[in-house]
């Protein structure tokens, strides 16, 4: 359940990026760690997201399974060995230097939950403290 | 009142200020860093967008050639060191202008490491050590002003190329923090990559600054400033912040890490963010970039494709053309008033007659006109004739830079002689002519004559300044002090 929309540009968070958010933080931080309810809020904090008590629960079982499942991973020894950060073997893909591919105006605002003639519109954000 | 007071006790040579700039310059490519949005500045709100700016899902960023080849060729004017294989990351946090939720950064693997810039102060030269160089993309822009109760977002910016420059924390006053600036904008501007216009917010600096006591190693807490559009104001604003730090410090205070704004018409910094909501920002390798890397055939190409830097002309005007150290620093500020000097002595061997003339009246026209000196359509020939003429006696150097100068700039088909002799301006060297303008001038001011025989002879100067209006300019000075002194000490 999103607090407000975030991205300015379109009205949905994609799934994806909701999960992601999620197995980003754990890759980051595992130490065959137990999930708790204040990582999870953490977690959802950072993903502007609002979990209920029984949300909450439910998530973190959910997390708990995830990490049991990718520490068997920890049995493989990868002393020496380069991560591989890219799925594919492609390299230096690359275009030049050229104007073209945008769009009109119009056509960009046409997805945006708040818009103005000009402009995507967002609530306040406060700049000074 | 307490503050004040406190102010005129405190001992600021107490301490020692630690200061380290990151620097933002916009790339001059034509397109954006991932997409073929056009980079120009100025456009109409959210016209230069398209899904991949805008982070529609599906779509794809596809790295910019030239971006890769401009941040090279700062790393080399940096002396830095290139790497050769680079991948980009993401830098994951929420903010309205920034589109996809993630920064597209060279967060772990910056292409270039090390290096220093070249500073000159008031204490001489030195070399401030640089920490990496690396490319990212900008995001929009929010503009906070526009509506009384939301936020409006133009997302003309998000995507733009940029690199960040990182200097080690490796300056100790605001002057080196001002000269350390001057000398990027000066490089990016000379290596053709940037505009380095701080109002238009293509070169952005933020400093971190820290105060330590005299001699102690260990670095004190950071104070981040941003929001500083000039390097005037960067000056001004490390100054205040320095101020504010060592009176805290010296009133029982601690300083905090946080981030603050500087606001140039209060000459004081607000604090906008601690440390407490540090961001976490969760950096990953990108995936939907492949990684890039080049190879030292390309890097060798880049290099040969570099102009000659503003130390080596300044070496070459002092040592070779043997012009005061001076002019050549001036001449090379700018690289294209550099490139317009080096167009200028390929016509002409007064290469001091030539820096008079481009730093005395072309400057003020330029200046005075608010003109770009790429504006100038006065041809380095034609003033390579006019140096001629003054070399040969034929003008003398105010009325050439004076009279003829303008003409030629408002008419640059125009020929200097033909121009001269057009306006009656070509110098007299006739004995018999300056003769009678000087008996003129001085049977006109008896008294004054009388006064420079008792002494007063500052008054050469006067007779001077006469025999040049009378003749309208066309008296040669020399001869005319020559048959001044003459008649005045018979």
């Amino acid at each position: 359940m999103p607090k407000f929309s975030i991205l300015a540009s379109h009205p949905f968070i994609p799934n994806h990026l909701i999960l992601w958010q999620f197995n980003l933080y754990l890759s980051d931080n595992y130490s065959g760690m137990t999930v708790t309810n204040e990582l999870v809020e953490k977690i959802a904090n950072l993903a502007r997201l609002e979990f209920d008590a029984a949300e909450t629960e439910s998530i973190k079982q959910d997390l708990q399974k995830m990490i049991s499942f990718v520490e068997k991973l920890n049995e493989l020894d990868t002393t020496g060995i380069e991560p591989q950060l890219h799925m594919s073997p492609e390299l230096n893909v690359l275009r030049e230097d050229e104007v073209k591919g945008s769009i009109s105006r119009e056509e960009a605002l046409l997805n945006a939950p708040v818009r103005s003639d000009r402009f995507f519109v967002v609530p306040k954000v406060i700049t000074r403290a | 009142m307490t503050l004040f007071y406190i102010s005129e006790m405190v001992d600021y040579n107490k301490y020692e200020t630690v200061i380290g700039l990151e620097v933002h310059a916009q790339l001059l490519t034509e397109s954006k860093l991932f997409c073929g949005d056009s980079t120009a500045f100025g456009a109409e709100p959210n016209t230069q967008v398209s899904v991949i700016s805008l982070a529609h899902p599906g779509t794809l960023p596809k790295l910019n050639r030239k971006a890769i080849e401009y941040a090279i060729r700062m790393g080399l004017v940096c002396n830095c060191d290139i790497a050769k294989h680079n991948y980009f990351a993401r830098k994951n946090y929420f903010y309205p202008d920034l589109p996809k939720g993630y920064q597209i950064s060279q967060h772990t693997t910056p292409i270039c490491r090390n290096g220093y810039i070249t500073i000159r102060t008031s204490h001489g030269e030195r070399q401030v050590k640089l920490t990496r160089i690396h490319l990212e993309e900008d995001a929009g822009k929010s503009i906070h002003d526009a509506d009384p109760q939301n936020t409006c977002v133009d997302f003309n910016r998000a995507g733009m190329p940029l690199i960040e420059i990182v200097s080690e924390p490796d300056m100790h006053s605001s002057e080196e923090a001002f000269a350390y600036l001057t000398e990027i904008r000066r490089l990016v501007r000379w290596i053709n990559i940037c505009d380095g216009n701080m109002e238009e917010g293509s070169l952005r600096c933020d400093a971190n600054i820290s105060i330590r006591p005299k001699g102690a190693t260990k670095l004190g807490t950071k104070v981040e400033l941003k929001n500083m559009n000039s390097i005037r104001n960067v000056k001004r604003a490390i100054d205040a912040e320095v101020r504010r730090l060592i009176e805290l410090v010296e009133n029982g205070g601690v300083p905090r890490q946080e981030t603050r704004t500087y606001d140039p018409v209060a000459d004081r910094s607000f604090a906008i963010r601690t440390k407490e909501d540090a961001e976490d920002y969760r950096y990953f390798p990108e995936p939907d970039l492949t990684p890039f890397d080049f190879t030292e055939e390309f890097l060798q190409g880049i290099k040969a494709g570099l102009p000659p830097l503003a130390e080596e002309l300044i070496h070459k005007y002092v040592h070779e053309l043997q012009l005061p150290d001076y002019d050549a620093r001036v001449i090379c500020d700018d690289k294209d008033r550099a490139d317009y000097f080096e167009q200028i002595i390929r016509f002409t061997g007064n290469y001091k007659t030539a820096a008079n003339l481009l730093l005395g009246p072309i400057m003020s026209y330029l200046n005075e006109n608010n003109l770009d000196i790429k504006a100038l359509s006065l041809r380095p020939e034609s003033l390579a004739s006019l140096i001629t003429m003054i070399e040969n006696g034929r003008l003398n150097f105010s009325v050439a830079s004076q009279k003829i100068l303008p003409r030629l700039i408002s008419d640059p088909t125009k020929e200097p002689s033909a121009l001269a002799d057009e306006l009656g301006l070509v110098q007299d060297s006739d004995t018999a002519n300056i003769s009678q303008w000087v008996e003129e001038v001085l049977s006109r001011m008896p008294d004054k004559v009388a006064e420079y025989r008792k002494g007063k002879k500052g008054l050469l100067g006067l007779f001077v300044g006469e025999v040049k209006k009378i003749s309208r300019g066309k008296a040669d000075p020399k001869i005319t002090n020559d048959l001044l002194l003459e008649k005045l000490n018979r």
